[in-house]
């Protein structure tokens, strides 16, 4: 890192959260702070996933504190933490069948100056600019994938939040991901992500936390993948 | 000019078809209505057959007691409706949104009792005259084409392709079309979807209000005139597809037009018609024409 102490844009603490009657989240901790790719490892199920939906407002029940940028957000709706600059990327890529690929990618408006144009976006993804016409959900799962990323960099949102980036991609795509989230964090992105798969996570983000039973039960950053190798992959059960 | 087509007077056969396209122009703005609410909501509005009677009594009632005149109330009219629709929804039928659909069925469904009832009380059930604002119409060899049947006509197709338009074409139908799909993903977006499932709800009224100020100067301003119609109205959308706009548009006037032509075909089968097309459309697509099949 460059600064060795930028004020965190994402700051979470004791975290609660619960589908339906079932808590999930049972005070996660973490931080995020300006300029950083930080990723959230964990088994299935460890609440992963449930901690970026807390983030964005998805869960209709959370407790604790999230503060955006200083904003504190644990009682905004999604439509007002967006506003904040998040943009949320679901694991299951949310591609509208009923929208062409364009329209899927000018969809969300943009909220705030600074994002990155349609022009530049085609570059980075030129097989979106081929199959604009197409309908979202003929693509393959790859460039889903891209799309689903593309069109949260048009709307100034500086923190994104990818859910599993990786997840059911070829090894090619996968290589495609991760130069892209590289080129995004030297552009300025803050990044908020969750793997499954630690040697890709390990070789784009720079902090980690490990996330188990709705906690966060380890922090480490990417110097300390070779010194810490063995208690890492024994919690993430690899 | 032929005088006969099939063994039907030729006079006879454009005027029922004159009569089908108007109904199908009713039947194609009431179920659009339907459509666009079931789609986003995932409400069915029982209450739309109420909503287009409470259009045509507004419209009624701007003439009778401000002097305000048709094409006013044509503006007026869908825009009071669209706005008590949107109360409506505000104060009562958001709250059933996580519940079974069948709650918000019950309370349009009790809406419209309640709506009709006090109608009913107040001006009884027959029904009030309004007067044609177009007299007149156009003579021709075969038959009179009364202008305001036309214009209706005309006015109908136009705001059914307005409508359409406006989903399937501009960024305000994007929008729609994705919280159709995935409301919550598009809130994550920063678009205020809760507010525009509530102008959705007022938009949809107010083509049913629309239509019950179009239908006041053809038929006679009465409580019941809704639930009249609603019943073909529903069939017509189960046959167009739930949620589809352009099963809606396309089975709206396509039914009208079969309707009509059955009277003068098979006058005895005219007033069952559109429920036979809707067993076999059930039988065949049990999705409608336009259906999604998922």
């Amino acid at each position: 890192m460059t600064d060795p102490t930028p004020m965190p844009c994402l700051q979470v603490r004791a975290l609660t959260g619960f589908y339906g009657e079932t808590q999930a989240l049972h005070g996660v901790d973490f931080e995020v702070r300006t300029g950083e790719v930080v990723c959230l490892l964990g088994r299935n199920g460890a609440g992963k996933t449930t901690s970026l939906r807390a983030v964005v407002g998805l869960l209709s029940r959370r407790g604790g504190t999230i503060s955006i940028n200083g904003h504190s957000t644990i009682g905004l709706a999604p439509e007002a933490i967006a506003h904040l600059g998040v943009a949320y990327c679901p694991e299951e890529r949310g591609i509208f069948a009923s929208l062409s690929v364009e329209e899927n990618l000018m969809l969300p408006p943009v909220l705030k100056p600074g994002g990155m144009g349609v022009d530049e976006i085609y570059a980075l993804f030129p097989n979106l600019l081929q199959r604009r016409t197409s309908p979202g959900t003929r693509l393959s799962g790859g460039e889903q994938q891209m799309l689903a990323i593309a069109r949260i960099l048009r709307t100034g949102a500086k923190l994104l939040l990818l859910d599993e980036p990786t997840e059911g991609l070829a090894p090619v795509i996968v290589e495609k991901i991760g130069q892209t989230i590289r080129l995004l964090r030297d552009r300025g992105f803050t990044i908020l992500m969750v793997e499954q798969n630690f040697r890709f996570a390990s070789r784009v983000a720079d902090r980690f936390y490990v996330i188990e039973e709705g906690r966060a039960v380890l922090d480490f950053d990417r110097e300390a993948i070779a010194t810490d190798r063995e208690r890492i992959e024994s919690l993430l059960g690899i | 000019m032929p005088e006969t087509l099939f063994g039907v007077p030729f006079a006879a056969f454009v005027g029922q078809l004159l009569v089908g396209l108007i109904n199908g122009g009713f039947y194609a703005l009431m179920s659009l209505g339907l459509a666009i609410i079931f789609g986003m909501l995932h409400v069915v509005n029982f209450a739309h057959g109420a909503q287009y009677m409470l259009g045509a009594f507004v419209a009624w009632g701007l003439l009778e007691y401000a002097g305000i005149n048709y094409w006013w109330s044509l503006l007026l009219a869908p825009l009071i409706v669209g706005a008590v629709g949107i109360f409506l929804e505000r104060t009562m039928l958001r709250r059933l949104y996580h519940l079974d659909h069948v709650y918000a069925l019950l309370l349009t469904y009790g809406f419209a009792l309640i709506l009709e009832g006090s109608f009913r009380f107040k001006f009884g059930a027959t029904g009030q005259p309004y007067a044609n604002p177009i007299s007149g119409g156009l003579d021709t060899d075969f038959a009179f084409l009364p202008w305001y049947r036309l214009w209706v006509i005309a006015a109908s197709l136009t705001v059914c392709l307005l409508t359409w338009f406006t989903i399937e074409r501009t960024k305000l139908g994007s929008y729609l079309r994705a919280a159709t799909e995935n409301p919550q993903l598009v809130r994550t977006f920063g678009i205020n979807v809760p507010r525009m499932l509530m102008l959705t709800y007022g938009l949809g009224v107010g083509l049913a209000g629309f239509s019950g100020v179009m239908a006041a100067p053809i038929y006679q301003v009465s409580p019941l005139m809704g639930s009249n119609l609603i019943i073909v109205v529903f069939a017509v959308v189960v046959i167009g597809g739930m949620g589809s706009i352009v099963g809606s548009i396309v089975a709206g006037f396509g039914l009208g037009v079969i309707e009509g032509l059955t009277k003068v075909f098979f006058p005895e089968f005219a007033g069952i018609v559109v429920f036979l097309a809707m067993l076999i459309t059930l039988a065949v697509r049990p999705n409608g024409l336009f259906g999604s099949t998922a």
